[in-house]
C-alpha cells in the first residue's frame, strides 16, 4: 500500500506538533522517521494510525483520503517504544488479541498465533504475562501482535530503544529482513541514526515539526541539503568551518584564518563570490598527511577501530579520525590533509546547501 | 553498624569506649524513649478503647439483654442472668421481618447497580473520553449532592415531588399525563429513595474509576484501537480489566455504606408511606434502639438488629472477595523487600 501525506500539520493551541509535512511513501517501501526528541516523529506516526486527527492537511493511503478513517479500519500494525502488551493477557492473548476483535474462529486464530510465534521464536512463552517477560521476549510480542492480522501497513514508533546494545542489533536485523519478506510497507520511527541509516530505503528527517530532508540514506550522508541534516546524520557529526570561498589562478580556494584549502572547481564555484558560507567536511575525509594545514592535537578519544581526536585549528576545531598506530598525543603538532572531493557548503543565512539546492 | 563502628575507631577513644556506667544509662534512656513513645500514642488508645471497643463489648452485652427505656436504671443488664436470645427470638419471629429484609436487599441490589456502579462507572469512562475541561465539569456536577447537607439535599426532593401546583415534576408530569398530581414521593416512594441515595453513592465510584482510567497509560488504549478495537471493544478488553481492583473496592465499600446508611431515607419517606414500604434494616435497628414510638427506646432489641447487619455486611465482603479474586488481585507485590 501507498502512503502519501499532503501539507500535513498538527497543532495543539501554540503547540506545533507537525508542520506541513509532504512525504510519499511507496508501496512496500520502508521509511524512516529521524530527528531530535520533540520534533513530531510521534506525532505524525500517530496521524498516519489514526489516533490523531490533522489539523491541516491530507493523508492517503492508495490515493484515497483517510483522514476520518478510524484506526481499526485501517489496517495497521503497531509496535510502541513501551510494548504496550495488556498486563492481564498472556502472550498468546496479546498476540491473538486483533483476531479476537475480529470474531475469527478460534481454530484459526490458534493456527495463525502459532505461525507468528514462530516466526518471532517465541512458541515457548505463549503463556506467560508480560510481566514474567524479558524486554527483549516483550518486544517480540509486541511485533507479533502487530503483523498478526497481516496489516497493509507496519508503524514503528521508537521500538529497540528499550533494549541493550546487544539486542539491539540483532532485532535491527530481523525487523529488516522480516520487513523484506512480507513487503509491508512500514514507517519507523527513530532518533538512532545508525537505525534510520541500516533498515530505510529512504530517511525523512525532521526538526521542530518540519521536514528537512527526505531521500535514501547514502544521498543524505553525501548530499545533505541543509546545515541540520549535515550535523545530524553521520557519527562522529560533521565538522563546520566558517571560510570565504575564492578564486585564484584557476583554483578555488577555501580560506580563514591558518586554513587554506583547494576545493574542486565543481564545488568551489558554487560557494565562490558568496563571502562567508559553512564549510563541511566530515571526520573520515580528514587524515593525517605530510602536507596540508597543521593544527595541534587537543583530545585523543580511543574508540577501538579508530582514534577520534581534535585538532585546532587556530580558532577553529575539528574532529579527525585516526588510526591507531600512529600513537597521537595531546599536544602534539600534526599536518591535516583534506580529501575536498568530499567537502559540503552551506549558506550560513539560509543554512541551506549551497551545493544541493536547486 | 559498620559505619559507626569504623567512626568509633577513627574518633577519640575515651568517649567511644565507655565505662559501663554509661552504658546502663543508656539503657535507661532507651527505656524512656520507649515510655516517650507510648506516652505520644496514649491519647489515641484510650480514645479507641473508650469510643470503640467499650461501645463494641457493650453492644453484644446489649443484645443479649432486654434493656428500654421503661425499664433503664431497674434491669441490671450486665449480669449474665439477665441475658438470653430473646431478642433474636424477637427479630426472626417479626411479622414483618421478610419484609424489611427485602426491602434491603432490593435497596442495596438496586442502587448498587444502577448508580452507584453503572453510573459511576459511565460517567468515569465518558468524562475521560471527552475534552479534559468538560469532563471536569460533569464530574464536578456530579458531586453536588456529596456536597450538598442531607437534609437540604432531601428537603430538594421533597419540593420537587411535591403536589401539583407547587412540584417542579408534577409540573412536567401532569401536562404529560404520566401523573395525577398527587405527592410524588407517595406516589412511587422506591424510586425516589433510589435515585436519591444512588445520586449521592455515585459520585464516590466516579471519583475512583476517573483517576483509575486516566491512570491506564495512553499507550494501551492507542494500541488497542490500531489492533482493531471499536471504543466499546477498548474498554470491555482494556480498560475494565485495569481497574478491576477499583472495581471491588467500590462495590464493597459502597455495599457496606449502603447497608448502614439510613438517613436519606428517614428523611424522605421514614420507612413509609404505610407499614414498613421503604423501611430497610438499618431504619429498623435505629426506630427500634432510637425513635420508638411513645418514647420506649429498646436499646437491647435495636442493637440486636444492627449487629445481624453487621455479620450479613462482612458475609457480602467476603463474598466479593471470592468473585473477584482478590489473592490473584493482591498476588504480585510490586516491591519485593524494604
Ligand atoms: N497530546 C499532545 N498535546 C500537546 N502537545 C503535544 C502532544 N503530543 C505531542 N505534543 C508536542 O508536540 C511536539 C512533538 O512531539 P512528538 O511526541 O511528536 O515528538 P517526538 O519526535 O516523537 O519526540 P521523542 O523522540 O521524544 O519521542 C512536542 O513539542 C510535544 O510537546
Ligand atoms: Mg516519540
Amino acid at each position: 500500500m501507498k502512503v502519501k501525506l499532503e501539507n500535513l500539520s498538527k497543532r495543539w493551541g501554540k503547540v506545533v506538533g507537525a508542520d506541513c509535512i509532504n512525504l510519499d511513501i511507496g508501496d512496500g517501501e520502508f521509511v524512516a522517521f529521524l530527528g531530535p526528541s520533540g520534533c513530531g516523529k510521534t506525532t505524525t506516526l500517530l496521524m498516519v494510525a489514526g489516533i490523531y486527527k490533522p489539523t491541516e492537511g491530507y493523508i492517503r493511503f492508495d490515493d484515497r483520503v483517510v483522514n476520518y478513517l478510524a484506526p481499526k479500519d485501517r489496517n495497521i500494525g503497531m509496535v510502541f517504544q513501551s510494548y504496550a502488551l495488556y498486563p492481564h493477557m498472556t502472550a498468546f492473548q496479546n498476540i491473538s488479541y486483533p483476531l479476537k476483535l475480529q470474531k475469527t474462529p478460534k481454530e484459526e486464530m490458534k493456527k495463525r498465533a502459532q505461525k507468528v510465534a514462530d516466526m518471532m521464536d517465541i512458541g515457548h512463552l505463549m503463556d506467560r504475562k508480560p510481566a514474567q517477560l524479558s524486554g527483549g521476549q516483550q518486544q517480540r510480542v509486541a511485533l507479533g501482535r502487530a503483523l498478526i492480522k497481516e496489516p497493509q501497513l507496519l508503524l514503528f514508533d521508537e521500538p529497540l530503544s528499550n533494549l541493550d546494545a546487544r539486542l539491539r542489533l540483532t532485532m535491527r536485523a530481523e525487523i529488516k529482513r522480516l520487513q523484506v519478506d512480507l513487503g509491508v510497507t512500514s514507517v519507523y520511527v527513530t532518533h538512532d541514526q545508525v537505525e534510520a541509516m541500516t533498515m530505510a530505503d529512504r530517511v525523512a528527517v525532521m526538526k521542530e515539526g518540519k521536514l528537512q530532508a527526505y531521500s535514501p540514506p547514502d544521498e543524505l550522508y553525501d548530499q545533505p541539503r541543509t546545515l541540520f541534516v549535515a550535523g545530524f546524520v553521520g557519527s562522529p557529526p560533521m565538522n563546520f568551518l566558517d571560510v570565504e570561498v575564492v578564486r585564484e589562478n584557476g583554483d578555488y580556494h577555501a580560506r580563514r584564518k591558518g586554513f587554506d584549502a583547494v576545493v574542486p572547481s565543481d564545488r568551489g564555484e558554487k560557494a565562490a563570490g558568496k563571502g562567508n558560507v559553512i564549510l563541511g567536511i566530515r571526520p573520515e575525509n580528514i587524515t593525517i598527511a605530510n602536507v596540508g594545514v597543521s593544527g595541534e592535537i587537543y583530545v585523543v578519544e580511543p574508540l577501538g577501530r579508530d582514534d577520534l581526536i581534535t585538532v585546532h585549528i587556530g580558532e577553529a576545531s575539528v574532529h579527525v579520525l585516526s588510526d591507531p598506530t600512529l600513537g597521537l598525543r595531546m599536544g602534539q603538532t600534526v599536518t591535516l590533509g583534506f580529501n575536498t572531493h568530499k567537502v559540503q557548503f552551506f549558506d550560513p543565512q539560509t543554512e541551506k546547501s549551497l551545493l544541493w539546492m536547486d | 553498624m559498620n559505619r559507626t563502628s569504623r567512626l568509633e575507631r577513627g574518633g577519640t577513644p575515651p568517649l567511644s569506649h565507655a565505662p559501663s556506667g554509661e552504658e546502663t544509662s543508656s539503657i535507661g534512656a532507651r527505656m524512656r524513649s520507649r515510655l516517650e513513645a507510648y506516652g505520644f500514642l496514649s491519647p489515641a488508645v484510650l480514645l479507641v478503647t473508650l469510643f470503640f471497643f467499650i461501645p463494641v463489648i457493650i453492644i453484644f452485652i446489649l443484645i443479649l439483654s432486654d434493656l428500654k427505656s421503661a425499664n433503664f436504671g431497674t434491669l441490671q443488664w450486665w449480669l449474665p442472668v439477665n441475658w438470653s436470645l430473646e431478642n433474636y427470638a424477637k427479630i426472626f419471629g417479626n411479622k414483618f421481618f421478610p419484609k424489611i429484609l427485602g426491602n434491603t436487599f432490593f435497596y442495596v441490589a438496586v442502587t448498587l447497580t444502577l448508580f452507584i456502579f453503572s453510573s459511576a462507572l459511565l460517567i468515569a469512562v465518558l468524562t475521560t473520553h471527552i475534552n479534559r475541561r468538560a469532563g471536569f465539569f460533569f464530574r464536578v456536577l456530579w458531586l453536588l449532592p456529596r456536597l450538598t447537607p442531607s437534609v437540604i439535599y432531601i428537603m430538594m426532593w421533597q419540593r420537587m415531588a411535591s403536589r401539583a401546583p407547587h412540584g417542579i415534576l408534577n409540573q412536567l408530569l401532569v401536562p404529560l399525563g404520566i401523573s395525577t398530581g398527587g405527592d410524588l414521593i407517595q406516589a412511587a416512594p422506591w424510586l425516589f429513595v433510589i435515585i436519591a441515595n444512588g445520586m449521592i453513592g455515585a459520585s464516590f465510584g466516579m471519583v475512583i474509576f476517573t483517576s483509575a482510567i486516566e491512570a491506564i497509560p495512553k499507550d494501551f488504549m492507542m494500541a488497542s484501537k490500531v489492533d482493531g478495537a471499536s471504543t466499546w471493544q477498548t474498554i470491555r478488553h482494556v480498560i475494565l480489566p485495569s481497574i478491576k481492583w477499583p472495581i471491588l473496592f467500590v462495590i464493597t465499600y459502597q455495599t457496606l455504606s449502603l447497608l448502614t446508611s439510613f438517613e436519606q431515607i428517614m428523611l424522605l419517606t421514614d420507612g413509609g408511606p404505610g407499614l414498613y414500604k421503604t423501611e430497610v434494616w438499618a431504619l429498623t435497628a435505629y426506630h427500634r434502639a432510637l425513635s420508638n414510638y411513645f418514647g420506649n427506646n429498646q436499646w437491647g432489641y435495636g442493637s440486636a438488629w444492627a449487629v445481624i447487619l453487621v455479620i450479613i455486611g462482612v458475609a457480602a465482603a467476603s463474598i466479593y472477595m471470592r468473585v473477584f479474586k482478590f489473592d490473584e488481585l493482591v498476588q504480585e507485590p510490586k516491591i519485593d523487600l524494604l
